[in-house]
């Protein structure tokens, strides 16, 4: 593998010619293209498809939780007779469509398509990589990812319906197809669906790790690379860590639900009679799935905290402040975030004492978090900020990830988890710090390397009314929700009127409702300026943000190998905005440093 | 009808996103139109503002919160406890807001102060170690006060002393229906599987166990004030989580096992429903549900009963399709009422007892003992 990436160097002329003579068909250039450039924009499309159908999902629920069990010709339409009766939600899809969501939103979304988007595009051209380690397992990974995609988009089709026990499928109640509908073919298919994803996971991981240790180019050493990478490669490590984890547990549910082992199943009466399994234990999956679900969290959460950070520095032209700490933040969140799980599960019925423990690390975490969020504040500080929209999503990141992080202080304490535990409350801490902050990451991402993946800018307007419009509407949804979850509103109820207890919160959930719908609305916006831009958008400069980093020197047009001659070599570290004695107000990797300049940053 | 509010929605969505798009072109105005889609000076300067004015946003949508739904979270605690779980929330939450305010803040206002201007040069400040020292030290001293209060609560909540003087209490839950058995005269709860379940001993309770003998199994849950309470809680099929909000308590039930969590009640549902703030929630409530019943009745329908306060125990983890629909209303009386309560009520002996009495002479052919037979084999398995 490595070899071939040394022949790429070496004989690049050749290469070159090479091109010329076996024109790539249609199929191994834009289907099964081993191109990591060509690979990112497949992972981009088929997770910005994947994130329309979980967004819509939302969108549909939130209209029943604010006007409940009312009729909606979309619903109808939709969802079927079966599942919207004369246009009415039942409960069994609602429970499905909240599942699917999750499901899709967290892995499909947020892990897939934001990690693996710009781990493919920027880890090669950034550390000065002719390709992945290995291309080839790199294009096996999208296409289990693909794969996986159908399967799980699949099980919205079957008779009983999808998947229906919670994005966390806790058995037993995912495990036993009496107890809910959702939990037969359904789950065997979300089941399957997962362990492919996985496998893709996995592959991209390993490539990820590999290319970043040993493709390096000449001069970037790991404390010159940019932070985007460090936490490409630091959530690919963690990736390795957790994923096997889940993969295991879903392999022991499978085992449970079709072949009779009880490992997490014990003493259970159902529809009348007494089921055989004896001696497993629930608690033992919520275990498995919480371990690698924490840190899957961060799986998704510091790949965009990478790209903000580039981001940042980028349009204050200034560097990145302390981008030490930030290495070191990184490797401490990465840390930490595998012995926090157990935060999950305060109210499991674990021993008390292990709660006390997770209470400890969890909130240590607050500590380099708190750092990250100074660091960016600082950088912006004293800077010439170019306000594009990537720009704009990176400063809204670091307000929705203080905003939802601090609500994180009281969860993550169990004494104070006791009575928000799986209410509303969690839903608006981890939708802002983690849902609306990683796509946050994600369109900040999208808006600045949109000219390096498709040679043309995206519509700015239409990205300033993108931003404004979302920004306003995800406070709209998530801010007024911690107020009924304080309330002691339970998640996942399918109507909250049922008894009057909660009567007067329902004002609340139209007001989310309604900013739901206008946000979710507005991102026809950006699917607009998106696909259109593809083909009509202004073409772009080599480097239009004025960018130090690689990537912006190699050429507009992709080609394989992505640098025409030789890889450039790197003499500096990637934050040389505005450095003293220079005439720009930035200077690229690749330029030597002059006679007598000195290193100013440590 | 709804689709057509939904068709007008939407046209009138499109036509404000049309909009907005000219109000950013006509920004544009003026400033050269080279159109290459980077952000000039003009964008920085009206983006700039608008950050500032997102700022104001945030703060006037936060004191909108506090003032227009900050009644409805959970008010006055009504076990021992509580007080202490609340205590800790108000500090942290002092905490949250002073460092929301000032983050957002600083963020916003540098995002406004610092927009890009042409001759403007940024200043080159890479790392600053005794910044970084700063701020890594004070939320660590900070957490670690957090943490030590957060620690001791939950020691004096969650480990439940066996030597105290407490009132067993199981909390049973199966699909969508909670129960509970009081242990009786001796405190102690008979033993019990789901292996034993049969005919009106739904909670599977093993009747040859000389404890099981005085316990008592109700759907209604009544406590004493002043008492605590030692819940243990058992599932017969799936997850389900005990929430009692009022009484900031909670804990799953697991097929399986056995859980545990322990409170003492410290208002009667009386003192509770003549509380100032309680008069107004109930008030508020039942002023929207009359207005939500002569919609009904204008349709035809019945209208909505009026709401009086009662303790409830819900159910917190997804459970099922009718998952939203679990609960069982909680009474809290004084020592005397609930003595008197829970006198009348039958044991699970008797109840056995009644039930077979009234089943032999309908059945003589033995088949009660037959599936006493299976339901041992069962035991003997286990």
């Amino acid at each position: 593998m490595s070899s071939e990436a040394h022949d790429h160097a070496h004989d690049h002329a050749h290469d070159h010619d090479h091109e010329h003579h076996h024109k790539d068909t249609f199929v191994t250039k834009y289907i099964f293209s081993i191109d990591h450039k060509m690979i990112s924009k497949q992972y981009l499309i088929t997770g910005i498809i994947m994130g329309i159908i979980g967004v819509g999902m939302s969108m549909l629920f939130r209209m029943q939780l604010a006007w409940p069990e009312e009729s909606f010709k979309i619903f109808n339409f939709l969802l079927g007779d079966k599942f919207a009766p004369n246009g009415v939600m039942t409960n069994d899809i609602y429970l499905a469509l909240v599942t699917i969501h999750g499901t899709i939103m967290v892995f499909f979304v947020l892990t897939a398509a934001l990690s693996g988007t710009f781990s493919n595009l920027l880890i090669p051209l950034q550390i000065g990589a002719r390709d992945m380690a290995s291309g080839f397992l790199n294009m096996v990974s999208y296409w289990l990812f693909f794969t996986s995609s159908c399967i799980m988009i699949s099980s919205l089709f079957v008779e009983a319906g999808p998947a229906s026990a919670g994005w966390t499928i806790y058995p037993p109640l995912s495990a036993l197809p009496q107890a809910i509908g959702g939990s037969g073919s359904g789950m065997t298919l979300w089941l399957v669906s997962m362990a492919v994803f996985i496998a893709s996971s996995l592959l991209g991981s390993l490539n990820y790790v590999v290319t970043v240790i040993n493709l390096r180019t000449k001069g970037m050493s790991m404390t010159r690379l940019p932070l985007t990478i460090w936490a490409f490669f630091i959530t690919a490590v963690i990736g390795i860590i957790s994923f096997p984890v889940l993969l295991s547990a879903a392999l022991l549910l499978i085992m449970d639900r079709s072949f009779g082992t009880s490992f997490f199943l014990s003493d259970i009466y159902i529809a009348g009679e007494v089921l055989h399994y004896q001696g497993g234990s629930p608690v033992l999956f919520e275990h498995l799935f919480w371990f690698l679900g924490h840190p899957e969290v961060y799986i998704v959460i510091l790949p965009a905290m990478g790209l903000v950070s580039e981001i940042m520095a980028t349009n204050s032209r200034k560097p990145i402040f302390g981008y030490r700490a930030m290495i070191m933040s990184i490797l401490a969140i990465a840390f930490l975030s595998t012995i926090v799980w157990g935060h999950h599960m305060f109210m499991s019925g674990m021993n008390p004492f292990l709660g006390s423990v997770f209470t400890f690390t969890t909130l240590l975490i607050a500590i380099p978090s708190a750092v990250k969020a100074f660091n960016w504040i600082t950088t912006i500080w004293k800077g010439n900020l170019q306000m594009n929209p990537a720009m704009l999503y990176s400063i809204g990141f670091v307000s929705t990830f203080i905003t939802g992080g601090l609500t994180g202080i009281i969860l993550g304490d169990s004494t104070l988890d006791i009575n928000v535990h799986d209410t509303y409350f969690v839903v608006a801490h981890f939708h802002l710090v983690m849902g609306i902050s990683a796509l946050y990451g994600m369109f900040a991402g999208i808006y600045h390397w949109y000219p390096k993946m498709f040679g043309r800018m995206l519509n700015k307007n239409m990205g300033y009314v993108h931003f404004w419009v979302t920004t306003v509407c995800a406070y709209g949804v998530f801010f007024p929700m911690h107020f009924i979850g304080l309330a002691g509103l339970p998640r996942r109820y399918y109507t909250n009127t049922n008894f009057p207890l909660f009567d007067d919160l329902q004002n609340v959930n139209v007001l989310m409702t309604m900013f739901a719908l206008v946000g979710g609305a507005f991102q026809l916006v950006f699917l607009y300026n998106f696909f259109s831009s593809i083909f009509f958008g202004k073409r772009t400069v080599q480097n239009p943000w004025r960018s130090t980093t690689l990537e912006w020197t190699a050429p507009i047009k992709h080609i394989h190998g992505n640098w025409e001659g030789e890889i450039p070599h790197v003499h500096r570290w990637p934050y040389d905005y505005s450095k003293p004695g220079h005439d720009e107000d930035f200077v690229p990797q690749h330029i030597p440093m002059k006679e007598g300049e000195e290193q100013l940053h440590h | 009808m709804t689709s057509l509010l939904v068709i007008i929605v939407l046209v009138l969505l499109a036509i404000a996103l049309w909009q907005l798009t000219k109000i950013f072109d006509l920004t544009q105005v003026g400033s050269n139109a080279s159109n290459s889609q980077i952000a000039d000076d003009n964008d920085n300067n009206v983006q700039g503002y608008l950050m500032f004015g997102f700022l104001a946003f945030i703060y006037i949508f936060t004191i909108y919160g506090l003032i227009k739904w900050g009644g409805l979270v959970l008010h006055t605690p009504s076990s021992a406890h509580g007080g202490q779980l609340d205590n800790l929330m108000n500090i942290t939450w002092v905490l949250i807001f002073f460092v929301q305010t000032i983050t957002q803040a600083l963020l916003y206002y540098f995002a406004f102060k610092y927009r890009g201007k042409k001759d403007q040069k940024a200043l080159y400040f890479a790392d600053n170690n005794k910044l970084e020292f700063v701020w890594s030290v004070i939320p660590a001293i900070v957490l670690a006060g957090l943490i030590l209060y957060g620690l001791y609560a939950w020691t004096n909540i969650m480990f439940i002393d066996d030597d105290e003087d407490t009132i067993v209490v199981e909390l049973y839950a199966q699909q969508f229906k909670w129960s509970a058995r009081y242990s009786g005269e001796d405190n102690v709860l008979g033993k019990a599987n789901v292996r034993y379940i049969e005919g009106v001993n739904s909670l599977g309770v093993d009747m040859g166990d000389k404890y099981a003998q005085d316990d008592k199994v109700v759907t209604e849950l009544h406590l004493p004030k002043g008492k605590k309470i030692h819940f243990l809680m058992r599932s017969q099929d799936v997850l389900h989580s005990a929430y009692m909000p009022h009484f900031r308590a909670q804990m799953n039930c697991v097929p399986g096992m056995v859980t545990e969590f322990a409170f003492e009640p410290i208002h009667t549902t009386q003192e509770m429903r003549e509380m100032a703030f309680m008069q107004e929630k109930v008030a508020n409530i039942n002023a929207l549900r009359t207005k939500k019943s002569a919609e009904l009745v204008a349709k035809g329908e019945s209208a909505l009963d009026p709401y009086a306060f009662d303790f409830l125990l819900l159910c917190n983890k997804i459970c099922g399709t009718s998952h939203y629909n679990m609960q069982m209303k909680i009474v809290v009386d004084s020592p005397e009422d609930y003595k008197k309560w829970l006198a009348e009520k039958p044991t699970i002996a008797d109840e056995v007892k009644t039930a077979a009495a009234s089943a032999a002479p309908a059945d003589t052919s033995g088949k009660p003992a037959d599936s006493a037979k299976a339901d041992s084999k069962a035991v003997a398995v286990k």
